[in-house]
């Protein structure tokens, strides 16, 4: 019964998933295609919780449908003069296309070559507190998580540095 | 019954939690406004005005709604769409008593933030398909001021988080039942949540993108009948789930001091949670009949050089005493 329930969700989910990304690649509004990407993104949060990681799930929700769809909008706004700019007329170029057939072939090449290895389903899924265990304990993944939130620091003072005037410098 | 038939129905009663408190909010923000400002209110239909809302619903319904020439139109019917649906998901973790709660989350506060920044990205859709000048200085607003705000909102929530060690909601409420309610040792994150929270909300001293008298009525200027209906039934909603997160976070809750945990933990404490939550709207529709005002740049510049850097003092503050403190009194005693 329930297992029903999971592969409607998993269909409906595929297709929105897979149907906005044809339609952000199509769009020729760049602001269409943010929104289209951000289908895609909260399409993807559901498959997440699909398969119950519901931390991942939440962290693809706030990082790429909330903060990095509204950067994406932040920049369209202020990088178009008129609302007309947002309609892209289509380029066609040989190198685009050679690029796109390259990397096709490379990706059926290695989809056809590769086996898949059907995932097993562990007994009991962790949850957020044994993920939030595994990531702060010492032996674990304090010192590579430590060191990214620093790396995070230098990036945010360097912005301030650089956006600041001339003379203020 | 089957779990499907469970997760419809609590569905269903969020949307009537939502669309009941949009008809509340609105006689009550008519009567709180009114007697701020020192006359009486809606006071025709019904008792002390009561039924003028439910007028108004029928309004909303029956109008006619005309769509501009010159829309997105794409994009132009789902941004309602985009603003209401976050909005009704923010329901799912909040605590109304320890087994009334719709979706018992361990990120429960994480989840509620994550859905809440949702909310921009229509209105943001709304103002950008609206064609308008006005839409989109609203949209464009909204924007920055959630660009600005996510973070110290985040991080004022974070003290009480780390007192409770939990982002469960209903555990942190727990965390509060045998001692003191977080206001007491969190008083300057709970002003700065207060002040983030206002902003998120789209309250009053800094409803930027619907400023009436500069903007018309921002991102909304375009819509009309139920398609605006949706767009202000989510406003206020946003506002109740807000009020909703601080009573759990600084208020305790469902729980009472000095009342035992055995009454309060069904009905009782849903019924003690709502009056809480009530009571912090009211507050912030006084502050809303009291504040003129502020300007988008003042807005933003409060954000970035004054909230960011106090919520992150009052964490590493929050964090010494949490660490130290049990420590400290152990040596001492």
């Amino acid at each position: 019964m329930t297992d029903t329930y999971t592969l409607v969700a998993f269909g409906v989910l595929a297709l929105v998933s897979v149907a906005s990304a044809v339609g952000m690649l199509t769009a020729r509004n760049v602001v269409h295609a943010a929104y289209c990407l951000l289908a895609v993104s909260i399409a993807a949060a559901g498959l997440f919780a699909l398969l119950e990681a519901r931390y991942l799930a939440l962290m693809q929700v706030l990082v790429y449908a909330g903060a990095v769809a509204i950067l994406n909008l932040f920049t369209i706004m202020i990088t178009l003069r008129r609302r007309e700019d947002a309609v892209r007329p289509r380029d066609f170029s040989w190198p685009g296309l050679a690029l796109a057939v390259t990397f096709f072939a490379a990706v059926a090449v290695a989809v056809a070559g590769g086996v898949l290895v059907p995932g097993v389903e562990p007994d009991v899924f962790p949850g957020v507190r044994e993920f939030g265990e595994r990531l702060f304990e010492i032996e674990g993944w304090v010192l590579p998580f430590e060191i990214a939130s620093l790396v995070l620091t230098a990036a945010l003072v360097g912005a301030v540095w650089w956006s600041r005037e001339e003379g203020e410098r | 019954m089957s779990p499907v038939l469970i997760a419809t129905l609590r569905v269903l009663a969020a949307v009537g939690l939502m669309l009941l408190n949009g008809v509340v909010l609105i006689y009550m923000l008519r009567k709180v406004l009114g007697h701020l400002h020192v006359r009486l209110g809606p006071t025709e239909l019904g008792p002390a005005g009561m039924f003028q809302t439910l007028a108004d619903v029928v309004k909303l319904l029956t109008k006619e709604d005309p769509t501009p020439g010159m829309v997105d139109r794409v994009l132009y019917f789902l941004a309602p769409l985009i603003v209401f649906v976050p909005s009704l998901a923010a329901y799912a973790a909040l605590p109304f008593s320890s087994s009334i709660i719709a979706a018992d989350l361990d990120a429960g506060l994480l989840f509620t933030f994550a859905i809440l920044s949702l909310v921009t990205l229509g209105i943001f859709a709304a103002g950008w398909a609206s064609y308008n000048k006005w839409s989109l200085l609203g949209a464009m607003r909204s924007i920055a001021q959630q660009v600005t705000y996510e973070v110290p909102l985040l991080l004022a929530a974070l003290p009480p988080v780390m007192i409770a060690g939990s982002m469960n909601l209903a555990d942190i409420v727990r965390a509060q039942q045998g001692s003191v309610w977080f206001i007491v040792p969190c008083f300057p994150a709970f002003l700065f949540f207060l002040v983030a929270g206002l902003i998120e909300a789209n309250q009053t001293p800094f409803d930027m993108s619907e400023a009436e008298s500069e903007l018309v009525a921002g991102f909304a200027t375009e819509y009309a009948s139920m398609k605006f209906g949706l767009l202000f039934l989510s406003e206020f909603s946003n506002t109740f789930v807000f009020s909703a997160l601080m009573v759990t976070l600084f208020f305790g809750g469902w729980t009472l001091p000095f009342v035992p945990d055995a009454l309060l933990s069904g009905v009782g404490g849903a019924v003690v949670f709502m009056i809480k939550t009530y009571l912090v709207i009211a507050v912030l529709m006084w502050v809303r009949g009291t504040l003129p005002r502020v300007r988008i740049d003042q807005l933003l510049s409060l954000g970035w050089k004054v909230l960011l850097p106090a919520t992150l003092v009052w964490i590493v503050i929050t964090g010494l005493a949490v660490k130290l403190g049990p420590a400290l009194i152990g040596g001492v005693s």
